[in-house]
């Protein structure tokens, strides 16, 4: 009897871990069949399929996609869209942050009338289709004589993000007690010194939060780059889709997937390293 | 000379009015404790004099001079939290300086009114610290250190002990008692808790609904409330209460609590006031303390008495309180520590009526 | 400030007189305050004053460039009446029905399944959950080299000797919407199970205690109890997976660019293909805004409910 029941467990675990490790399976293949063919030469790719065990590991496709590979004409590799993208990241995450920071603090700590009918404005930002903002964002960026340019796309990023990082840090800033501004206003410190001196060094885990997840859309973002960019100040998203969408040669399958990983390298690598941040970041913006 | 003055003072909010018509005048030197329930507005008064929240009307001089619209920082307060509100990310000396750096006060005299709060209080080793390295004593006696490091003339605490442990409120609480006796600064302090109330102030405020309902020294709030929910707010257990009727008898003068002549306790000290309630519904309150179980040898004095049932003793070493049956009503009783009365039985309880009161059972005031 | 401890009872001195600083002190503080409103007011701003100037632009015949001629509901009449809008909302029912139920689904399994006292669960979850760090582009890149016929699985299964294997959804006009299902669910279930799972996570250990002693088993422990205890989240997760629905673009475009015709074609395809492809702006504005009227239709009601819910008390932020 017992041992039929703890065969029975032994079972059961045994189930449990066969469906955890064939979803796990799942969720790898597709990086994995990338990893595999970035190393594979063209004709062995196209003479079998994608999935395939390299016969021997070439690097030449990583060389190419990096240098030399003609996106829509251009033979620059994906190198100089990984610096457009980098270019538009960094300042819009960094500036939409601190906006972000600014606001979450004006709104969740200075609670004025109306604080909270502007609040549920922002958010609404949050979940409004990007649909809805490409026509005023043409008209806007062509009257900034902006138009096609790595400072439109900040722009746009700074704007468009400051929805997402208000939300972040005023949920972050509502948990802080009332009684520390006020105590800070008996001592005499100003709206920009209580932000300065008390708030700001309280930040930190909601900041990283915030900038990982802030460089993470930006990066990923496609719609705003394809439509408002072209040519060589397309972000890496926009040139990935140009290099697929390339139909005058042969699809270089090899070249793509290399060109596919480095372009997903960076958040990739944000996820590994920042993962615990990230998850924070889900669970804060959803469960709201 | 007053060191604070508050006239007409009403808040509201929206259509709900927090403060109704508040007048306090505070003399220099004080220790003025409000108490009330939670929502009675206590905490909104204390704000309003910080300039933390505004008024919607009436005026409030500190030390002589109106501070309407004056911001907190120039009204010459301190103020200690409910939370301590203790900076995080600073030491416990910067905590302690940054009201003076605000104000651009130089860094030598900074350190040097550093050192003798933190002397005061005992907190120097604690200086280097940050707040989540302190216990909850400590974080109290900074957030009191960054308070008087400003010296000012009115200094503001927020149901300061509330956060602690039984243990400690009743030290802390000594420590604030001993501290205003050593610095004389006026203060004024909230706190929901009677006790806290009692042993502290010097005049209480009892507030309930947005009014003041009595403004006395701590034997007079006790002994003569102004209403029944002073009364009942204050003392622990609480004044017992008791519907009665005032008959008299010649000049003598009694409530009687039951229906027959049997349970009328003989008022002593009648007044004129009373005089006029003969033959009308009062409520008749009675301290705990004034009911007790005659044991035949302390306790012989000639005084009046009343049959009642007992329905539950509460031992608890130092008195033994008892839940006994009058009437209709319920009624607690203190009695000596050893005295056991079998729950069930009846006994006679003999009553103290010389600081009985009277109430209107309408508008709860006191009659007498 | 030397007085604090020789000041004696009832002798308090008076207050110190405001201290004369001019009001040109005051400021810098009063700039910060300004500064701070702006970017508030900006941010507002942004939201409102752009989804008003699309709705507006949607009532007029533009095409290249804005012309504030008013056409009224023409072109909502002629969407409406279009039957590519049709399909695209049809697609989109298809595909977020399956998508929502799939990633829903996967994601509650795995996180029943991990909440089990497993080993290597870190590896577990950052394996789940990393395709959530990716952009939609390179989901739909890489899924249609999986999915495309000559060259993915069905290539590779004839190349291990099944010559006769078909596996050729992504080419085939009614197969191909569950192509999208499928790269999608691979994207979001994660965000779904870590979501469930920290749901799980903030439960009361002593419900499973209560639970183990009422002898319930397994199953009926996370059907009966753990799954109801988390119920918000589970609706949480719902709304955000059926908005991401709505929404999704990306993915589409990079995996079959709207194909076989327009078997995977989305609304959001459609007013860009409005929009920026025939240059009929003020037809692509009135897609997006009832775009806009698909969300709201699910948010308004969440945003009630979210309401009502702490309303009443319960739930924390």
């Amino acid at each position: 009897m017992v041992e039929a029941r703890s065969l029975s467990a032994l079972g059961s675990r045994a189930l449990l871990y066969a469906i955890l490790i064939a979803f796990a399976a799942f969720y790898l293949t597709p990086l994995i069949v990338v990893i595999l063919n970035s190393f594979r030469s063209f004709q062995e790719i196209t003479q079998t399929s994608v999935l395939g065990f390299p016969q021997q590991f070439r690097f030449d496709n990583w060389a190419q996609a990096w240098g030399s590979y003609c996106i829509a004409g251009i033979c620059s590799g994906i190198k100089p869209y990984m610096w457009n993208s980098l270019m538009i990241a960094i300042p819009a995450t960094l500036i939409s942050t601190l906006l972000g920071a600014m606001n979450g603090y004006l709104l969740s700590l200075w609670r004025f009338k109306g604080a909270n009918l502007i609040f549920g404005i922002i958010t609404f930002g949050v979940f409004l289709p990007a649909q809805m903002k490409l026509v005023p964002w043409a008209i806007t960026l062509r009257n900034l004589d902006l138009s096609n340019t790595v400072t439109g796309l900040i722009l746009i990023h700074v704007v468009q993000g400051m929805s997402f990082t208000t939300l972040f840090c005023r949920n972050y800033y509502v948990n802080v007690p009332q009684d520390l501004i006020k105590a800070a206003k008996v001592d005499g410190a100003g709206f920009l010194q209580i932000f300065r001196r008390i708030i700001l060094p309280l930040s930190p885990p909601i900041l990283i939060v915030t900038v990982i997840w802030q460089f993470t859309g930006i990066w990923n973002e496609f719609l705003y780059g394809i439509t408002f960019s072209e040519g060589s100040a397309r972000p890496v998203t926009a040139a990935l889709m140009a290099l697929s969408a390339n139909i005058a040669q042969a699809r270089e399958y090899g070249i793509e997937s290399a060109s596919v990983l480095i372009a997903a390298l960076p958040t990739l690598l944000v996820y590994l390293f920042g993962g615990k941040y990230f998850v924070r970041g889900l669970t804060a913006g959803a469960v709201k | 000379m007053s060191a604070l003055s508050v006239e007409g003072l009403r808040v509201r909010f929206g259509s709900v009015e927090v403060l109704k018509s508040v007048d306090l005048a505070i003399e220099s030197g004080e220790f003025i404790v409000l108490v009330g329930p939670s929502g009675c507005g206590k905490s909104t008064l204390l704000n309003v004099i910080a300039g933390l929240e505004q008024a919607t009307e009436g005026r409030i001089e500190i030390g002589g001079r109106e501070v309407t619209g004056v911001p907190p920082k120039d009204r010459d307060i301190a103020m200690v939290f409910q939370t301590y509100a203790l900076y995080p990310a600073m030491t416990v000396r910067g905590n302690i300086t940054f009201g003076m750096e605000c104000r651009g006060v130089a860094k030598a005299e900074q350190q040097a009114a550093v050192a003798r709060v933190a002397k005061l209080l005992q907190i120097e080793h604690l200086l280097d610290r940050r707040p989540a390295q302190l216990s909850g004593g400590q974080r109290q006696r900074v957030a009191m250190g960054r308070a008087l490091v400003r010296d000012p003339v009115l200094f503001l605490f927020d149901e300061p002990l509330s956060n602690l442990d039984a243990k400690l409120r009743v030290e802390m609480r000594m420590e604030i008692k001993r501290l205003h006796q050593r610095i004389g600064t006026t203060m004024v302090y909230v706190t929901h808790d009677q006790v806290e109330a009692m042993t502290l102030a010097t005049r209480i405020a009892v507030m309930n609904g947005g009014h003041i309902q009595q403004f006395a020294d701590p034997q007079t709030i006790y002994d003569e409330p102004a209403n029944l929910f002073v009364a009942r707010f204050m003392g622990s257990p609480p004044m017992n209460a008791l519907p009665a009727k005032l008959v008299a008898s010649g000049s003598e003068i009694a409530a009687m609590v039951g229906p027959d002549a049997a349970t009328a306790v003989p008022l002593p000290n009648a007044t004129a006031a009373m005089k006029g309630w003969v033959g009308r519904e009062v409520v008749l309150g009675i301290r705990p303390e004034c009911i007790t179980l005659p044991d035949g040898k302390q306790d012989t004095r000639p005084g009046p008495s009343l049959p009642a049932t007992v329905e539950m003793i509460e031992p608890t070493g130092a008195e033994t309180m008892a839940l006994i049956r009058v009437g209709q009503s319920e009624v607690m009783a203190r009695m000596r520590p050893d005295a056991r009365p079998a729950v069930g039985s009846t006994a006679s309880f003999a009553i103290d009526t010389a600081k009985a009161c009277l109430f209107d059972p309408k508008t709860e005031s006191r009659i007498a | 400030m030397s007085e604090t401890a020789i000041t004696m009872p009832g002798q308090a001195r008076p207050a110190r007189p405001v201290p004369r600083r001019s009001w040109l002190s005051e400021i810098p503080d009063l700039l910060t305050r300004i500064v701070a409103g702006v970017i508030a007011t900006a941010a507002v701003g942004y939201v409102v004053g752009f989804t008003l100037w699309t709705v507006l632009i949607s009532f007029t015949d533009s095409t290249l460039l804005p012309e504030y001629n008013f056409v009224g509901f023409k072109h909502y009449w002629q969407l409406l009446n279009s039957r590519i809008w049709q399909v695209a909302y049809l697609n989109l029912t298809i595909y977020g029905l399956g998508f929502i139920l799939g990633a829903t689904g996967v994601g509650l399994l795995l996180a029943i399944l991990i909440d089990q006292k497993i080993r290597g669960e870190n590896v577990l979850r950052t394996i789940y959950l990393y395709p959530m760090a990716l952009s939609f582009v390179v989901t739909g890149t890489v899924w249609a080299w999986l999915l495309n016929p000559t060259i993915g699985v069905e290539q590779f299964v004839r190349g291990l000797g099944w010559t006769q294997f078909k596996f050729g959804w992504l080419v085939d006009r009614d197969l191909a919407i569950y192509c999208v299902v499928i790269a999608a669910i691979w994207q979001a279930s994660g965000f779904a199970m870590a979501l469930f799972l920290a749901g799980l996570r903030s439960l009361d250990g002593d419900l499973y205690k209560a639970a183990a002693i009422d002898g319930a088993s397994p199953a009926r422990m996370y059907l009966r109890i753990m799954v109801p205890a988390i119920w918000p989240i589970v609706v949480s997760v719902l709304v955000i997976l059926l908005q991401t629905a709505i929404k999704t673009y990306d993915l589409v475009r990079a995996l079959t660019a709207g194909g076989p015709g327009i078997a995977t074609t989305l609304p959001t395809n459609v007013v860009y293909d409005y929009m920026f492809q025939r240059g009929l702006m003020g037809a692509g504005s009135a897609a997006a805004v009832m775009l806009l009227l698909s969300l709201l239709i699910v948010l308004l009601p969440y945003a009630i409910f979210q309401r009502l819910r702490r309303g009443k008390g319960g739930g924390h932020g």
